[in-house]
């Protein structure tokens, strides 16, 4: 085998590219194995855009059939990950908009006034978390509820927060997916991080160091 | 720059993208040195973010990843022939 140069090894990215490779060729076990190390994300992607178990399941599913039908199809203009996760989101969203019944509203509807910068959600309850995320996450009743409150999210915010803040995709990427301009990703994910920035301090910030500002922010 | 604005350019600063220049991000960092509640958002704004990146929430059932393997093998072999 081929050694790769040093700053590669043990890269995630690189055994992506090997792990594709292998199974283009028709390696059964290789394409297995690259599933395997995608499936979590593109399960949990799916479970967040779709909101419950049975869809994301379908999802997942059509997603690496998707990848089985489109082996050769990669071009290399994003990581193998994103690829994937483009191919979830498309899916994801076609089932979203056939079960609203409404193929392009909510989703890609028209500016409404909550799509510019003008009202604003504004910080009310301000104070230091008392925990550091990576202790709050290890929680299991914790993390069920900060899901419960992502669910929560009207689906025009959740989705570019799912997309931009949890799977990393660029504001082009998401924009591009979700057949918005970037403008309009950019407004959406600063709304969806104000609402649960505001709830989740309410839940992990401490009263004590809690500030009040010295003005209205009108 | 006023709370308001820097709550309009927080995207830009919390994600370090070069969307803003650099007169921008010095006024940025101006108001924030001296805004005790601006600084206190923008730490929950990044710990927000870092919450729901840490962990994966919805491990796969493990009946699912069985079907998962069986509906992927029998793909496979529809387009390659038998899976090796």
């Amino acid at each position: 085998m081929q050694q790769r140069p040093p700053d590669q090894q043990d890269s995630p990215v690189s055994d992506e590219a090997q792990l594709l490779r292998r199974a283009q060729q028709g390696d059964f076990a290789a394409f297995e194995a690259l599933v395997q190390h995608l499936q979590p994300r593109v399960y949990g992607l799916a479970r967040r855009i779709l909101g419950q178990t049975h869809d994301a399941e379908d999802v997942t599913q059509q997603t690496f059939v998707s990848l089985i039908e489109h082996l050769e199809d990669f071009r290399g203009e994003s990581s193998i990950a994103t690829w994937v996760l483009k191919i979830a989101t498309n899916h994801a969203l076609k089932l979203l908009r056939k079960r609203r019944g409404l193929p392009t509203v909510s989703l890609d509807g028209p500016a409404d006034p909550e799509e510019g910068y003008a009202r604003l959600p504004h910080p009310d309850y301000i104070a230091q978390w008392r925990e550091d995320p990576a202790d709050l996450a290890q929680n299991h009743e914790i993390r069920r509820h900060i899901e419960q409150l992502l669910d929560a999210l009207d689906d025009k915010y959740r989705l570019v927060f799912v997309l931009r803040d949890i799977h990393g995709l660029t504001v082009k990427e998401t924009a591009e997916l979700l057949g918005l301009t970037e403008a309009n990703v950019k407004v959406r994910l600063l709304r969806a991080r104000l609402m649960l920035r505001e709830q989740l301090t309410r839940l992990f910030g401490d009263e004590a160091t809690r500030v009040v500002p010295d003005h209205r922010h009108e | 720059m006023t709370c308001e604005e820097l709550l309009k350019a927080l995207n830009e600063y919390v994600d370090g993208t070069l969307d803003l220049t650099e007169a921008e991000c010095q006024q940025f960092a101006e108001h924030l040195a001296g805004c005790h509640p601006c600084q206190v958002v923008v730490d929950n704004i990044r710990r927000t973010i870092r919450l729901y990146k840490e962990g994966e929430p919805y491990p796969l059932p493990p009946e699912f990843e069985r079907r998962l393997h069986s509906a992927l093998k029998r793909q496979w072999e529809e387009k390659f022939g038998k899976a090796t």
